[in-house]
């Protein structure tokens, strides 16, 4: 664990970057963990880059949707800031932030976009934003298997999200023989 | 805007019996999604419970894509509102995210009674770098569909290296990503769909 002191202005300002990044999420959620990097990490220091790594591949390796990735980062600050109850305090400021915004307006939009699914400026958003949702996918891919430096040693975790990446792309191999093969590497030491 | 409750346009082949039955059919689903739900939500609602059609799952999906946020839980929270309004929104968001969140948390916890171990941290590291690897994965299959973009494939590639580059590289802040070259490929893609 790694020991932080969070005042209230910390937790709100917390909150405060999820709920901002809850209408930045087009292409799911996982698109926005590399600001959510940026910020926990480079700059509050709230989270260690292990422990941002470690919320992304529990999330993954648990089911249910990848959103709750962010439940785990702030469960994960709330855990150094404290104790059980600020870790569910940072749980539900994460979680209810990410999706706090951009459910309503989901929920208010449901009928009007599904009427209006072929209007020119809605379809103008969804063709201009795809390249950048393919992007940032990737780029997530990058940050994530990057997270402990740019050091040559790191190689064989390299090679893994490689082949992964590769196999994924071009094979329908169950998800999980991926996540199982890769805690056995580790767990032998071998990355 | 009427109400999200009046959103059906056509009779579907069946439906939710009750905010119970919408609440534990979309637990189910989210139990069942390992790496993402999507593949078991298309399988389930569609193939087996049909309560959509095909083609509606296809429309409903590129909506819940196209609106900020987690896309399938703005599935669920589409789906639930069509069927039963507020009430049903809530019960298809709460099955999504209830217990595949203490699922998570049990993980967790579970996790920090061996973090010290060197085999589970090694072990959580390979599942790191596979989740890396996943995730870089979904973003190369979706890259086909780039060829239909109407912006076509140079100006789509420069916007996407450039995405990249300043994402994963220069580390700027999203926001100002999305709205720079988001905003750029939005209004190329506006003058190309011509009305």
């Amino acid at each position: 664990m790694n020991a932080i002191a969070l005042n209230a202005a910390d937790w709100l300002s917390l909150f405060v970057h999820y709920l901002s990044l809850s209408m930045l999420c087009v292409g799911g959620a996982i698109t926005t963990a590399p600001d959510m990097h940026r910020f926990l990490v480079q700059e509050k220091a709230w989270l260690t880059d292990p422990q941002f790594s470690a919320s992304i591949a529990i999330a993954q390796a648990a089911p249910g949707p990848n959103v709750l990735f962010t439940a785990l980062m702030g469960w994960n600050v709330g855990l150094n800031a404290g104790g059980l109850w600020t870790a569910l305090l940072g749980m539900l400021l994460c979680l209810g932030g990410i999706m706090l915004p951009s459910s309503v307006v989901v929920y208010l939009t449901a009928h009007w976009s599904h009427r209006n699914r072929e209007l020119r400026a809605v379809r103008a958003f969804k063709q201009g934003m795809a390249p950048l949702v393919v992007a940032l996918l990737v780029a997530t891919g990058w940050i994530l298997a990057t997270a402990n430096g740019y050091a040559a040693s790191n190689w064989p975790g390299w090679a893994v999200t490689f082949v992964t990446a590769l196999v994924v792309w071009r094979t329908r191999l169950h998800l999980l023989w991926l996540l199982a093969a890769g805690a056995l590497l580790g767990w032998m030491g071998w990355i | 805007m009427s109400s999200p409750s009046d959103a059906v346009d056509a009779p579907p082949m069946a439906r939710p019996k009750s905010l119970t039955d919408l609440f534990v059919s979309f637990t189910l689903l989210a139990l069942q999604g390992f790496g993402g739900v999507l593949a078991v939500v298309q399988r389930e609602l569609v193939e087996n419970k049909r309560w959509l059609t095909k083609e509606e799952f296809i429309e409903e999906w590129a909506v819940a894509q196209i609106m900020p946020g987690p896309n399938v839980i703005n599935l669920s929270i589409t789906l639930g509102a069509r069927y039963f309004g507020l009430r049903g929104a809530l019960a298809a968001l709460a099955g999504m995210l209830t217990f595949p969140l203490l699922v998570v948390l049990a993980l967790a916890l579970v996790y920090a009674q061996f973090a010290a171990n060197a085999q589970v941290a090694g072990a959580l590291r390979g599942m790191g770098a596979v989740a890396a690897g996943l995730i870089t994965a979904t973003g190369l299959r979706l890259m086909p569909a780039l060829k239909k973009n109407v912006m076509g494939m140079p100006l789509c590639i420069a916007l996407g290296i450039a995405s990249f580059v300043t994402i994963a590289w220069l580390k700027l802040p999203l926001a100002w990503v999305l709205a720079g070259l988001g905003g750029i490929g939005c209004v190329a893609a506006y003058r190309k769909l011509a009305p």
